[in-house]
């Protein structure tokens, strides 16, 4: 019997909202909105960001956090920085390639999610990867309580692979916050669609040149236009958990 | 220490099998450890034995640990090898990130024989909880 299952409520048990950043297509941007969402949100409340893409997992370089390491105390306590704790796998691959199968991912997955000793916190953001493979799977089955904040562009490649996660996570009644056009065009060619699934389009983030050199610098990536037009979004996502959290 | 998460985990997935098969006290635990992960018995042991003393049903227990060899699989040349081949191509660090989580290995580690990075952990990974006995 695999006993790492059996604890990942308990590792979860202070946590009050568990946000997945996710989407069904790569390149739109998921890394850049987990971590500025919660560098953000780390200015009012306690965070954590979890960067769950253990093919390419990048938070660490938006964050400037590559030097960093857990500590040991009772599992792996995230290091913090810009008063956000931060777990990646990055940690113990240093950066290399990790040609793992599906099973290897779940076990690493499994592994991360057992030992890891978030302190108390008001949100845990999840840096998802891309699609509806192992990773996405597993954060269904087995983090409790989790809300997805799905990101798109507005080009139809990216949206057909988005409308797909969509299925996924209403066939299994997932709440999901709502979706986040990033790189955004206007208007919206993806408003009518969402409104047509009976979800919230959150907003639109602009497509940011200068985004580029202020990664590795948090507080430089808050003062960008990307930066501060996601800023200006973080009302409604507060307002649904607020919503979700009296409903419980 | 990261053991002592490990046996948070180990207890409370004995207390679900307990409760599954209406044991009130857990007389013995068995635990399988991967050679691969490098779990601390002694360590596992101490943390065991005082989270242990925290459960009423748990605080006769006997905890038996049993090495589980590793074995790697190559899926390009079918080549197998084991740990200690495994062993002598990891520095102290790579061998600390591959006890906190096995799968490190597959970013350091290649086919002994043909060099393939494309290998399965098919034997020996980490802890598992082989038996649960009680009354």
């Amino acid at each position: 019997m695999d006993p790492r299952p059996s604890i990942i409520a308990t590792r979860f048990a202070r946590i009050k909202t568990v946000i997945a950043v996710a989407s069904g297509k790569g390149g739109v941007g998921k890394s850049m909105i987990a971590a500025t969402l919660a560098l953000s949100l780390a200015k009012n409340h306690r965070v954590g960001l979890f960067d769950l893409d253990v093919y390419g997992p990048s938070a660490h370089l938006i964050l400037g956090a590559s030097d960093l390491q857990p500590t040991e105390d009772k599992g792996l306590v995230p290091p913090r920085i810009s008063n956000v704790s931060f777990m990646s796998p990055v940690f113990f691959t240093q950066g290399r390639a990790s040609p793992l199968r599906g099973s290897d991912v779940t076990n690493m997955i499994l592994e991360l999610l057992a030992i890891t000793q978030w302190r108390k916190l008001d949100y845990l953001i999840l840096d998802m990867p891309p699609g509806i493979g192992d990773e996405t799977l597993d954060v269904i089955r087995f983090v409790p309580n989790c809300t997805f904040l799905v990101v798109t562009t507005p080009s139809k490649v990216a949206m057909g692979a988005v409308d797909k996660l969509l299925d996924i996570l209403q066939e299994l009644h997932r709440p999901i916050i709502g979706i986040l056009e990033n790189m955004a065009t206007e208007p919206s060619p993806i408003k009518d669609d969402i409104t047509k699934r009976s979800l919230r389009y959150l907003g639109s983030l602009p497509y940011d040149p200068s985004l580029e050199a202020a990664l590795g610098h948090p507080e430089k990536i808050l003062t960008t236009p990307f930066g501060q037009s996601l800023r200006r979004l973080l009302p409604a996502i507060e307002r649904y958990e607020t919503a979700a959290s009296s409903n419980k | 220490m990261h053991e002592w998460a490990l046996a948070e985990s180990i207890l409370a997935a004995a207390e679900k099998t307990a409760t599954q098969e209406h044991l009130k006290t857990i007389k013995e635990l068995t635990i399988n450890l991967g050679e691969l992960q490098q779990i601390d018995r002694g360590i596992l042991r101490f943390a065991l034995k005082a989270l242990a003393d925290e459960h009423p049903s748990f605080t006769k227990a006997k905890f038996v640990f049993k090495t589980e060899k590793s074995q790697f699989t190559c899926n390009v040349c079918a080549h197998t090898w084991d740990y200690k081949d495994l062993k002598k191509t990891l520095g102290a660090t790579e061998a600390e990130a591959v006890h906190f989580i096995p799968e490190a290995a597959l970013a350091y580690v290649r086919c002994v024989r043909c060099g393939s990075p494309d290998f399965q952990i098919t034997k020996g990974r980490g802890v598992t909880l082989a038996t649960v006995k009680g009354t």
